[in-house]
C-alpha cells in the first residue's frame, strides 16, 4: 500500500462523495414512482472490488441501506467467484433479500468497475420499485407467510453483458409488475445513476491514479474506524440492556420479543441479540445483514460525525442468534422489515441511554405505516395509492422531538397531499397533528399525526401494514412513552379496528366512507415532572397535550382559559416530592 | 438646482452597505461603503447615498438590494402572523413535509413563524379538479379574522386546500377578510404562489405575511427620509429573480425580497462578463462564513423554483439559484477524532472573527491561514474595521490545530494545507452548479467576488478546469453595482397538471397572452426608462408517473399562438438535455405555465470605470513580500490594483490590493487587465 499525504486525502475524501450523491441526485430527479422520487428510498455508493465493503456512500440515499448494500455487493462477489465471467460493462440486477437484499421492493444494480483489467471497484444503485407482484399492491402485505406472497424474486442475473442491453430481464421484469411503466422508468433512473458514477469516477482516476484513490479508500476506513473507537473509548465500560415487542407477525396475534445487551469494553462494543425471538411465520423477520445494517444506522444517528463507510462497523462485534426472527433464511417473509429494524434503532436508544444520556433521545414513532388503498376507475384503469406516513421524534437533550418527522432509517417526505388528490380518487378530510400523542418527559416527545381518507371511486381495497399499536415508543432518562399507533375503519356496524392492531389486508371501503390513521408520536426525555410548567401551560393552550395529561403526567395545572395554575401546580408537584 | 440625472445602486449587508454612483451625464461612477446599521437599516443606507452621491439632489432613481426580509425571517421579526385555512388542515405549516432538519441525528425542533392558536379553518373545500365541494361562508371568515386581530395580528394569510384549481373560496375569503381588517398585510396563496403542493403554497404565503409588515415598514421609512432630504428620486427593490420591482409591488410580495442582495451581485457578474465578453460564468461570493456560487449560462441566470431560508422556512418563488456551502473566510479548521482535515461549516464569522482579529477565538480559520501565508497583508485588513491583524496568534493556532496533529512540519504547511481543504470544498459547489448540470467547465469563467474570493481564485479554476477567473475592479461593490443594471421583472406560475395529449392549446396561448399582458402592464407602469420588454415562457413538464418536472423553455411565435408539437418538442429537448435519454411510449403532463415578463433597462458603458490613461505599472508598484505558495516562500511583487494601467501583464506569483479585496496569482498563472479594469487570471500558456 502507497501512501497518501493528509491534504489530498481530506479532498478526495469530498470528490468521492460528490460521485455518490451526483448519483443519488440523478436518480431522485428521473426516478417514476414517489417512493424514490419523494421518499428517497434508494441509495448509490462505491465499493470494494475484494470484499463488497462500503467505500462511500451518498449522503442523500435512505440511511438503511448504507449499511446493507455491502452485503448486495458482496453476493454479486461471491456469485462471479463461483460462477467467474465477469467482464468489463456487466450490470447484475437483483432483489434476492437472502442474498445481501433487503425486502422484494428493494431492486439493487451492481456494476464492476474496470482499470487495467481488473476489477477496481463497484459501483451499486438501489432503489425500491412502487409494485413487484405478490398479494397485495405496493408489496406491504402484512399476512404472508412465504416470501412467494410478497413479490417476484429476482436472483442475481446480468442486465447488462459486457455492455449489451438484455432487453428480455427487462421483460421479466415488466411482466412481473403491475406498474410495469414505473419499474422501466425507474430502472433507467438507475441505469443513469451507474453511467454517471462511472464516468465520474474514471475522470477522478485519470486526475490522481488508481494507486493514489485506493491508498484513500484504505485510508478513509481506517479513519471512520480510529474515530468510531474514539467514540466508544468514551462511553463507560458495562453492560446495558434494553428489551422491546413487535405487536405481532400479522399471522399470529403474538408479541414478539426483542433482546439487545450492549456491552462496552475499552474501544469495542458487543451487540447481543440473544434472547429474541426465533423466526415467525409473518412478514417481520429480517436477514442477518439487514440487522447488522439497522445497527449501523442507529450508531450513526447516536454518533453523528462518524462517516459512511466500513469502518465504521470495524470496532463492533454482533451476536445474532441462528433461527431467531434476526437472521431469516428463505423462504421466510421479509416484506416488513422495515418495522423490525425500527425496533432495533429504538432498542440501541434504550439501552445506550444507560451508559451516555446525554448523547440519545426518546424513540421516535416506530413504524412506517404502509398504506395502500387500491381500485378501478370508472374507465377500469387500476390505481393503487400507496405511501408511509410519519409520526412524532422522541425528545431529546437539547430540546421537544420533532413534529411529524419521517422515520429514522429514512430520509423520505411525504408527498404533499394535493399531489395525491390530483392523483387518485381521494380526499382528504383531515391532515393534522395528534393532541396528546407525544411522550411526556421534560422535553415532550414530538406528535404523530391524524389522516383520514375518504374515497371518491365507487369502491375500493386497502391494505395496512403498521406496528406500534400494541407497545408504545418509550421514553428515555425517566420520559414516557408515546401514544399508540391506531387505524380504524368504516364497518356496517360502525367503526373498527384491525384484530392485529396495525395490520391488515382487504379492507372493503365505499364511496363517501373514510379511513382514518393516526400515527405515534416520539418518546418524551426526562421525567415529565421536570418539565417547565410554563411550557406545559402553552402545550394545552395549543392543544398538544390536554389539560388531564398535564396533570397526570406532568403534574402542572392549567386553567380552562390556558393559564397556568402556579400554585396548584406547585402543591400537585410538591405532593410527588413528599 | 440640479437636474436629478443619477442613478444609485444600494446594497445593505450584514457588517457594511455599499453604494455605487453612476451619472452617465457626468460620465462618472463613484463607489462608497460605510458600515451598516443592523438596528435600523435606513440610517446607513441614507449615510452611504450621502457618501456616494454627495448630494442627494443629483439621484434621479435609487435601487436597492436588503436583507432587511432576510434577516426578519432568520431572526424570527416579522410581523404577528395568522392563517386562515380549511376545516382539517391548521397545521400543515407546522407538519411540513414530514422532514428533519439533517439526516443523521434525530435532535431536530421547528417552531413555525405562526403557532397553532393563531393558526384557524374554516369550513370550505375544493376538490383537485376545481370542482367546489364546499362554498364559503363570509361570514365564518370574518369572524375568523377579528379573532385573530383580538389575538394581536397584524398580518394574515388566507391559504385554502387545492386553490392551484380553483381559487374562488379563495377570494371570496380574501374580500371578507379585507372588509374587516384594518391594514394591507392580507395574502392569498393563489395570489402569490398559485401552484399545487400545500404546504409550499402554505409557507409561502405565510412568510410574506409575516414580511408584509416588517419590510412595509422598512420602505415606508427609506422613502420618508429621502423626501424630508428633499430628493424625489424613485426607489426600486431587487427581487431574489434579479430583476426590480416598484416599492408598491415589494410591499404587496416582501417574500420576493430575501435573496435580494445575492440576485444583484449575480447581475453585475452576469453584465460585467458579458461586456468582458465571457458569456459563461460561475459567481463566486465568498463572505465571513459560507461560500455562494451561481451559474450563468450565455448570460443568462440559472432560476430555481423554491429555496429553504431555514429548516422547515420553504420559500417557492422563482429565484436566482445560489448554492451555498459553509466555506467562508471565518470557517474554522480542525482535525477530527479519525485524523481527518475538515474545514467548516462551522465559523467564526466576523465576530469574534479569525484568531489574527484578536477578539476571543483561539480556532484557526481559513484567514488565518492567508495570513500564516502572507498572502493577505497584517497591516492593511481589508474592510477598515481593524489596524492590523494578529499574525503571531493566527501562526500559534494554525500550528496547534492543524500541523501538530497532522504532523506537519510547519505553521505554513499546516496553513497550507487549510487553504487545499477549502479551496476542495470551493470547488465542488462549483462542480455541482457546472459539471453537475452538464456544463463543460472549459467554456466558463470564474467570477470571484466579496471580500475573499478573489484569493481563491486560480486555485479554482485549476481545480474545476475553468477557462480564467475574472475578478471585477470593484469586488466588494459588485452587489451595489447589480443593483443599477438590474431588469424589471415580474414572474408568473400557473398549474394546469394536463396530459400533454389533452392540451387545449387556445387557452394555452390565451393564458400566456393574458399574463403576458398583465406583466407588460406592471413593468411598463413602474415608470423606469426601458429600452424594451420581452417575455420568456416555460413549461413545467415531466412523464406521466414522474414527480420531478423538467423546465421547458418555449418559444412563443408571433401571434403568440403554441401548438402541441412545438411543446413535446421543446419537452424532450430540455429533457434529454437534462438526463441524456428520452422515454418511449409513455405519455408526457404538462403540470406548470411559467411566465416572466421582462423590462429592460438600459445599461450603462461599464469602460467607465476603467482606469485612467495616465497609470503606469511603476505606479501601481508597492514593494515585495514573501508569500508561501506551492509548498515554499516566494519573493512575491505587490501592486496597489486600482492603479494599474490597461493591458498591464503580470505574472505569478504576485498579489494585488486593493481597500476591499486581495487577489492572489499563483507561479505559473498570469493576471492582465481588460479595458474596464477587470482582472483577467489564466494560465501562462493557455
Amino acid at each position: 500500500m502507497g501512501t497518501i499525504d493528509p491534504v489530498t486525502l481530506a479532498v478526495l475524501n469530498g470528490r468521492l462523495e460528490q460521485i455518490a450523491d451526483e448519483m443519488d441526485a440523478t436518480l431522485f430527479r428521473s426516478a417514476f414512482n414517489p417512493i424514490i422520487a419523494e421518499a428517497h428510498d434508494a441509495s448509490h455508493g462505491l465499493y470494494d472490488a475484494i470484499t463488497g465493503e462500503t467505500l462511500v456512500q451518498g449522503k442523500s440515499g435512505l440511511p438503511i441501506f448504507v449499511g446493507a448494500m455491502a452485503f448486495a455487493v458482496k453476493a454479486v462477489i461471491d456469485k462471479v467467484a463461483k460462477d467467474g465471467g465477469l467482464a468489463d460493462g456487466d450490470v447484475y440486477i437483483f432483489n434476492d433479500p437472502y442474498a445481501g437484499g433487503t425486502h422484494l421492493s428493494d431492486f439493487r444494480l451492481v456494476r464492476p468497475v474496470f482499470r487495467d483489467g481488473e476489477v477496481f471497484c463497484y459501483l451499486a444503485s438501489v432503489g425500491h420499485y412502487h409494485d413487484v407482484g405478490g398479494n397485495v399492491p405496493g408489496n406491504y402485505n402484512p399476512v404472508a407467510t412465504e416470501c412467494f406472497q410478497e413479490g417476484f424474486l429476482m436472483p442475481l442475473v446480468k442486465l447488462f453483458e459486457a455492455g449489451r442491453f438484455r432487453q428480455d430481464i427487462v421483460d421479466i421484469l415488466q411482466a412481473n409488475s403491475r406498474l410495469p411503466g414505473s419499474l422501466y422508468g425507474d430502472l433507467n433512473g438507475q441505469i443513469n445513476a451507474l453511467d454517471l458514477g462511472v464516468k465520474r469516477l474514471v475522470d477522478l482516476l485519470e486526475q490522481y491514479g488508481e494507486a493514489t484513490v485506493k491508498t484513500a479508500f484504505i485510508e478513509l476506513k481506517a479513519r471512520a474506524a480510529a474515530l468510531m473507537r474514539a467514540q466508544i473509548t468514551d462511553l463507560p465500560d458495562g453492560t446495558y440492556r434494553a428489551q422491546d415487542f413487535l405487536d405481532n407477525d400479522g399471522i399470529v396475534d403474538e408479541p414478539l420479543p426483542l433482546a439487545l445487551a450492549i456491552t462496552v469494553a475499552g474501544d469495542r462494543l458487543t451487540l447481543d441479540f440473544t434472547g429474541s425471538a426465533p423466526g415467525c411465520l409473518g412478514p417481520v423477520n429480517i436477514a442477518r445483514s439487514t440487522t447488522v445494517a439497522a445497527c449501523y444506522v442507529a450508531m450513526k444517528h447516536v454518533f453523528k460525525e462518524v462517516p459512511a463507510n466500513a469502518g465504521v462497523l470495524e470496532p463492533i462485534d454482533f451476536v445474532i442468534p441462528e433461527g431467531s426472527i434476526l437472521a431469516a433464511e428463505a423462504p421466510r417473509p421479509v416484506g416488513g422489515y422495515t418495522e423490525t429494524i425500527l425496533r432495533l434503532i429504538d432498542m440501541v436508544f434504550q439501552s445506550l441511554a444507560q451508559a451516555a444520556p446525554e448523547r440519545v433521545n426518546g424513540c421516535a414513532y416506530g413504524t412506517i405505516n404502509a398504506l395502500s388503498l387500491t381500485g378501478h376507475r370508472a374507465d377500469g384503469r387500476r390505481w393503487v395509492m400507496f405511501s408511509f406516513f410519519g409520526g412524532g421524534h422522541g425528545g431529546h437533550p437539547e430540546g421537544d422531538g420533532l413534529n411529524h418527522g419521517n422515520a429514522p432509517i429514512s430520509t423520505a417526505t411525504i408527498p404533499p397531499l394535493e399531489i395525491l388528490e390530483a392523483a387518485y380518487p381521494v380526499v382528504f378530510r383531515q391532515w393534522a397533528l395528534r393532541d396528546d400523542s407525544g411522550g411526556p418527559g421534560r422535553h415532550r416527545g414530538g406528535l404523530g399525526a391524524v389522516y383520514e381518507i375518504e374515497l371518491l371511486e365507487e369502491k375500493a381495497d386497502v391494505f395496512l401494514f403498521g406496528e406500534r399499536g400494541r407497545f408504545p415508543p418509550p421514553g428515555v432518562v425517566g420520559g414516557w412513552p408515546a401514544a399508540l399507533n391506531r387505524f380504524s375503519y368504516p364497518t356496517p356496524d360502525g367503526e373498527a379496528q384491525p384484530p392485529m392492531a396495525s395490520k391488515m389486508v382487504d379492507i372493503k371501503i365505499k364511496r363517501g366512507q373514510a379511513v382514518r390513521l393516526e400515527t405515534p408520536g416520539g418518546g418524551g426525555y426526562g421525567p415529565p415532572e421536570e418539565r417547565d410548567p410554563h411550557a406545559v401551560a402553552r402545550d394545552v393552550r395549543l392543544g398538544f397535550v390536554s389539560s388531564s395529561s398535564a396533570r397526570d403526567a406532568y403534574r402542572v395545572v392549567v386553567g380552562d382559559d390556558g393559564t397556568l395554575d402556579g400554585p396548584a401546580t406547585a402543591g400537585l408537584r410538591a405532593g410527588k416530592a413528599a | 438646482m440640479m437636474i436629478p440625472s443619477a442613478l444609485a445602486g444600494v446594497d445593505v449587508g450584514g457588517t457594511f452597505t455599499d453604494v455605487f454612483v453612476l451619472d452617465e451625464v457626468a460620465g462618472t461612477a463613484t463607489v462608497a461603503k460605510v458600515p451598516s446599521t443592523p438596528h435600523n437599516q435606513a440610517e446607513g443606507f441614507l449615510a452611504g447615498l450621502e457618501a456616494g452621491a454627495g448630494s442627494l439632489d443629483r439621484l434621479a432613481t435609487v435601487v436597492h438590494g436588503t436583507t432587511v426580509g432576510t434577516n426578519a425571517l432568520l431572526e424570527r421579526k416579522g410581523g404577528v402572523t395568522g392563517i386562515i385555512t380549511t376545516a382539517g388542515f391548521r397545521d400543515v405549516l407546522e407538519m411540513r413535509r414530514r422532514d428533519r432538519p439533517r439526516t443523521w441525528g434525530l435532535w431536530g425542533t421547528f417552531e413555525p413563524v405562526v403557532p397553532r392558536d393563531r393558526r384557524l379553518e374554516v369550513v370550505e373545500r375544493t376538490l383537485a379538479d376545481g370542482t367546489i365541494r364546499a362554498a364559503i361562508d363570509p361570514e365564518d371568515v370574518k369572524a375568523a379574522a377579528r379573532t385573530l386581530i383580538d389575538r394581536g395580528c397584524e398580518a394574515v394569510a388566507i391559504v385554502f386546500i387545492n386553490a392551484y384549481a380553483n381559487d374562488a373560496n379563495e377570494r371570496a375569503a380574501l374580500d371578507a377578510v379585507r372588509s374587516v381588517w384594518p391594514n394591507e398585510h392580507v395574502t392569498a396563496s393563489h395570489a402569490i404562489v398559485p401552484e399545487i403542493r400545500e404546504f409550499e403554497r402554505t409557507s409561502t404565503a405565510t412568510l410574506n405575511a409575516y414580511l408584509q409588515p416588517t419590510v412595509g415598514r422598512y420602505i415606508g421609512r427609506l422613502e420618508a427620509a429621502l423626501q424630508d432630504r428633499g430628493s424625489a428620486a424613485q426607489v426600486l427593490i431587487v427581487q431574489s429573480n434579479g430583476g426590480v420591482m416598484t416599492v408598491g409591488t415589494a410591499r404587496q410580495f416582501p417574500v420576493r425580497t430575501t435573496l435580494s442582495g445575492p440576485a444583484a451581485g449575480v447581475i453585475a457578474a452576469a453584465h460585467i462578463g458579458d461586456a468582458a465578453g465571457y458569456p459563461n460564468l460561475v459567481t463566486c461570493d465568498m463572505g465571513g462564513t459560507s461560500f455562494d456560487v451561481s451559474l450563468v449560462a450565455g448570460g443568462q441566470s440559472a432560476l430555481a423554483a423554491q429555496t429553504s431560508i431555514a429548516f422547515g422556512m420553504v420559500i417557492r418563488s422563482p429565484m436566482i439559484e445560489i448554492i451555498t456551502i459553509g466555506a467562508g473566510g471565518g470557517s474554522i479548521a480542525r482535525v477530527d477524532a479519525g485524523g481527518l482535515l475538515q474545514v467548516g461549516p462551522e465559523s467564526a464569522g466576523s465576530d469574534p472573527g479569525p484568531v489574527c482579529y484578536g477578539q476571543g477565538n483561539d480556532r484557526p480559520t481559513v484567514t488565518d491561514a492567508s495570513l500564516v501565508l502572507g498572502r493577505i497583508n497584517a497591516d492593511r485588513p481589508i474592510g477598515g474595521k481593524l489596524d492590523r491583524l494578529d499574525l503571531e496568534a493566527a501562526r500559534r493556532a494554525v500550528s496547534a490545530h492543524v500541523s501538530e496533529p497532522l504532523g506537519l512540519s510547519s505553521p505554513e504547511a499546516g496553513a497550507e494545507a487549510i487553504i487545499h481543504v477549502a479551496n476542495a470544498k470551493m470547488a465542488g459547489a462549483i462542480r455541482l452548479v457546472s459539471i453537475e448540470r452538464g456544463h463543460d467547465p472549459k467554456d466558463f469563467v470564474a467570477v470571484p467576488f466579496g471580500g475573499g474570493g478573489a484569493l481563491h481564485a486560480g486555485a479554482l479554476i485549476r481545480d474545476v478546469g475553468l477557462k480564467k477567473a475574472l475578478v471585477p475592479r470593484y469586488p466588494g461593490v459588485t452587489s451595489a453595482l447589480g443593483c443599477t443594471i438590474a431588469d424589471l421583472r415580474q414572474d408568473f406560475v400557473e398549474t394546469w397538471n394536463t396530459l400533454l395529449d389533452s392540451l387545449d392549446t387556445d387557452a394555452l396561448s390565451k393564458a400566456i397572452q393574458a399574463l403576458s399582458d398583465r406583466g407588460t402592464a406592471t413593468v411598463t407602469g413602474a415608470g423606469v426608462a426601458l429600452e424594451g420588454v420581452a417575455t420568456l415562457v416555460e413549461l413545467d413538464m415531466l412523464y406521466v408517473g414522474q414527480t420531478h418536472t423538467v423546465a421547458a423553455p418555449l418559444s412563443v411565435p408571433a401571434g403568440g399562438v403554441v401548438d402541441r408539437a412545438g411543446v413535446q418538442a421543446a419537452f424532450e429537448a430540455a429533457y434529454v438535455a437534462t438526463f441524456g435519454r428520452l422515454l418511449s411510449g409513455i405519455a408526457m403532463r404538462v403540470m406548470n405555465l411559467r411566465v416572466a415578463v421582462v423590462g429592460k433597462r438600459p445599461r450603462f458603458d461599464l469602460a467607465l470605470l476603467a482606469p485612467s490613461a495616465d497609470a503606469t505599472m511603476e505606479d501601481a508598484r508597492r514593494g515585495i513580500r514573501r508569500v508561501y505558495v506551492d509548498g515554499g516562500w516566494h519573493e512575491t511583487a505587490i501592486y496597489d490594483r486600482l492603479a494599474l494601467p490597461v493591458d498591464a501583464t503580470i505574472d505569478g506569483p504576485a498579489i494585488l490590493e486593493q481597500s476591499d479585496t486581495t487577489i492572489l496569482i499563483e507561479p505559473g498563472l498570469v493576471g492582465t487587465v481588460d479595458r474596464f479594469g477587470n482582472v483577467l487570471i489564466g494560465e501562462k500558456n493557455g
